[in-house]
């Protein structure tokens, strides 16, 4: 039982990332009617905004400490971060260990601005162009965006600790009338999963109850006739690109203590995504939401010791096993509408 | 009005030139044939040195690169002659390797296979590599070999720890100057026994390919005869990102001992993630829970930061050693780079002076004639008692005495059980030397059973 509640727990994490990352796939295809393949470099790059505002942070003044010698004889360099200079040394000391989630506002930012320059920039232009195209475009410009980050950053993966605070473990057992000590739980994966919850919350509402998420969603449904009233729907697809790219890059951020960053880690990502898009049904956000907490449970209980001593490597294929039984039962996926990618 | 340049007499020169060219040009690369793959012709000799410079294990592969280029310029004579003015053997003489500079060419591997295949065999038949060195990664080593044996050339094996390399998959071109994880196993096992008791239950997980089912096997070998039992094997992918899944069973399983057969950022992410689990501020079977990374690597120390805090784990070489042959690589190597090196870049720098001495001693870059001046005079390494000690016995590269071994082209030397530091004052200072268990500590026949099933087979000198 203890198990099966860690794995659910496990699940709802690892869907937590789906699902945010589905969801601004699926914000972009169903606005720009374009298949993202560089979301997962998006997801990557706000990994990378965390590890950039810990360097910054970690700004230093050096002084040469004579008394200590390096590894070649040579006097040490005691660093000290210029936040604890100007700050003293407590408050730096403080605003160094949030850098975490301090990145958040960090990122918010560049990732919009990453998402304006690569819509305008680039994927504009394959707006009319084949899914085909688009896709490999995308998929290029993904792999562009590794390869700068792995020339600035390297390959090793870096770093980047949650605050002291959330650093361990809580007894959620607990909590839940169990015996103490049964069920731990890393603390942050439960700030994940809530943030993940705020962040999905928070676009849906704005996409209900904004004007201009309700201009999003009647273009989303007819574009022409939107575009016919007036209203220029192309620059508020723009923005929901943006918004899109922030909702991955923030995924990314939080993401950073689970997983310490490294170039690689939103192709990890990327082609479960996708298949989450598709088992939720490509357009649908509420199905991208529910595909990805319901793959990511399910992958967590293929990964119980009992399962695979039934079916041996079960944990490596479940998304895909279930993502054809639920395609050959519903051919649009979870929550699909009619005529969405079948022209 | 347009008017022909070509002239007949021009057309017969020009004619008379090209046929005799034509006719000339297949003698000379006809003429050239030797007794063995790509001969040093010129007054240069070609080494081509392939690691993995994209890929997970990049930056690995760039710190062997560095290494390799200052192996170069020692061997050439320039800089301050590292490790050569410490080594035991005194063959050559910083002016190039037979009197001939040393070149290199480099190919990048990217951790795969098959891309380090071809990048091996371009540099054989296009640059004309006589020797093949590097590399970070015991599934590209085992292919990369099998290569080199059949094309004819040298390979000095970099950072590959699977038992396979020169066990059931050696070759008789290949050498590794690298330890293995039966090493690893021998090494940790008497001091885990002694710091965490003998009566500990241990879960692993392992990474799913050659050089984890080596290090698993050996690990367990060496646990259960110090009395722990082993709970479970789990299997995890390459590249598995969160371990989470994996992770969460370890809790009430009845463990007391976690151990990670991973590397790379696996062992990062595996690590950091059960630290976070609260796995090492558990109380199991009444004994505190530990974690053990049974192969250390100072690039991804670096990378788990605070998490490998009193981890056990072992390694090659490590640059803190006191030995004269360390420090001078390691002044030489942190006077032109400003950081020491790892000990991937400490066993590619030696692999390189060890294949130059050979050649000088052979007296010829004829593969056949350079094995068997790596394979020694039949000498033996002082304190381990056994017959099939003999090979070549050297000293002064930053390991103590080694024996590179003539039966399975093993070398032979104490190994390092490391842990991780408490205090670090630094990115380079996150790991202590726990003790260099002795080389007759961690000695074993080329028949054992963990080494059985391959043959060394025959010298090929390709060509």
């Amino acid at each position: 039982m203890d198990t099966l509640i860690l794995q659910f727990l496990n699940g709802l994490d690892k869907g937590s990332a789906y699902a945010l990352i589905a969801l601004g796939l699926t914000l972009i295809f169903g606005t720009l009617g374009v298949v993202n393949f560089a979301h997962g470099a998006l997801f990557m790059i706000g990994g990378f905004c965390a590890v950039t505002l810990q360097k910054i942070l970690m700004i230093s003044s050096v002084t040469l400490d004579p008394t200590k010698l390096n590894f070649l004889g040579k006097p040490t360099e005691v660093k000290t971060p210029y936040v604890e200079v100007f700050f003293g040394k407590d408050v730096g000391a403080f605003i160094v260990d949030w850098s975490v989630p301090l990145a958040i506002f960090f990122a918010i930012p560049i990732m919009i601005g990453v998402g304006y320059v690569m819509e305008r920039g680039l994927i504009k232009h394959f707006y009319k162009r084949a899914h085909a195209d688009q896709i490999l475009v995308t998929f290029g410009l993904a792999i562009v965006l590794q390869e700068v980050i792995k020339y600035f950053f390297g390959a090793n993966p870096i770093p980047t600790p949650a605050p002291e605070a959330f650093r361990g473990s809580v007894d959620f057992g607990v909590w839940l009338g169990f015996a103490p000590d049964l069920i731990i739980y890393p603390a942050w994966r439960l700030v994940y999963f809530i943030f993940s919850l705020v962040i999905i919350g928070a676009v849906f509402a704005f996409l209900q109850f904004t004007t201009f998420g309700m201009v999003v969603r009647a273009g989303m449904a007819d574009r022409e006739t939107v575009g016919l009233l007036g209203i220029d729907i192309d620059r508020r697809f723009t923005v929901m690109f943006g918004i899109a790219a922030a909702v991955a890059g923030l995924a990314g951020v939080m993401y950073s203590p689970i997983s310490s960053p490294n170039y690689h880690m939103g192709m990890d990502f990327l082609v479960l995504s996708f298949v989450v898009v598709v088992v939720g049904g490509m357009g649908s956000l509420p199905g991208a939401v529910a595909a990805g907490f319901l793959l990511g449970v399910l992958q967590s209980f293929a990964s119980l010791n009992q399962v695979k001593a039934l079916l041996p490597g079960i944990d490596q294929i479940v998304i895909y096993l279930i993502a054809i039984i639920i395609l050959l039962i519903r051919p649009r996926g979870l929550m699909g509408r009619k005529g969405v990618m079948e022209d | 009005m347009t008017t022909s340049r070509f002239t007949r007499r021009g057309l017969l020169k020009t004619g008379a030139v090209t046929g005799a060219a034509g006719l000339a040009l297949p003698t000379i690369f006809t003429s050239r044939a030797s007794a063995f793959t790509n001969a040093p012709m010129g007054d240069t000799v070609t080494l081509g040195f392939n690691v993995p410079q994209s890929g997970p294990y990049a930056d690995e592969g760039a710190d062997e690169l560095r290494a390799f280029q200052l192996a170069v310029e020692h061997l050439n004579g320039e800089g301050d002659g590292g490790m050569l003015n410490t080594f035991s053997s005194k063959a050559l003489d910083g002016t190039g390797i037979l009197g001939k500079k040393v070149a290199f060419v480099t190919g990048d591997t990217q951790t795969k296979s098959d891309v380090a295949r071809a990048t091996a065999q371009s540099m054989i038949q296009k640059d004309g590599a006589i020797m093949i060195s590097g590399g970070s990664s015991s599934g590209v080593a085992v292919a990369v070999q099998s290569l080199c044996q059949d094309a004819g050339v040298i390979f000095m094996a970099g950072l590959t720890h699977s038992n396979d390399t020169t066990g059931k998959d050696k070759k008789a071109n290949g050498f590794r100057h690298f330890f293995d994880a039966y090493m690893s196993g021998a090494a940790l096992g008497p001091v885990l026994a002694k710091a965490y008791g003998t009566d500990r239950k241990f879960y692993s997980l392992t990474s799913d390919y050659t050089w984890g089912w080596t290090q698993e096997a050996s690990m367990n070998k060496f646990l259960s005869a110090e009395g722990w039992s082993q709970v479970k094997d789990v299997r995890t992918p390459v590249g598995a990102g969160d371990f989470s899944s994996y992770i969460a069973p370890v809790l009430n399983s009845g463990a007391d001992v976690l151990i990670l057969n991973h590397y790379g950022a696996d062992m990062v992410n595996s690590l950091t993630q059960s630290v976070q689990f609260g796995l090492r501020d558990k109380m199991v079977n009444g004994k505190q829970f530990e974690i053990i990374v049974p192969l250390y690597s100072e690039l991804m120390a670096a990378g788990a930061g605070k998490n490998i805090e009193g981890v056990y784990g072992s390694m090659n070489w490590n640059w803190q050693l006191q030995d004269a042959g360390t420090k001078a690589f390691v002044q030489s190597f942190g006077t032109k780079y400003g950081f020491p090196p790892s000990n991937a870049a400490q066993t590619c720098y030696v692999q390189t002076l060890l294949y130059a001495d050979a050649v000088a001693r052979a007296g010829s870059f004829e593969p056949c004639a350079v094995v068997a001046a790596l394979e020694g005079d039949g000498s033996s390494l002082p304190g381990v008692d056994s017959a099939s000690n003999k090979g070549l016995v050297f000293d002064g590269l930053g390991n103590g005495p080694t024996l590179y071994r003539s039966a399975d082209h093993q070398c032979f030397k104490d190994a390092l059980v490391m842990k991780g530091k408490s205090d670090p004052t630094g990115p380079y200072d996150n790991l202590e030397i726990v003790e260099a268990t002795p080389v007759s500590k961690v000695w074993y026949e080329p028949d054992n059973e963990m080494f059985a099933g391959g043959d060394l087979g025959t010298c090929n000198n390709g060509a």
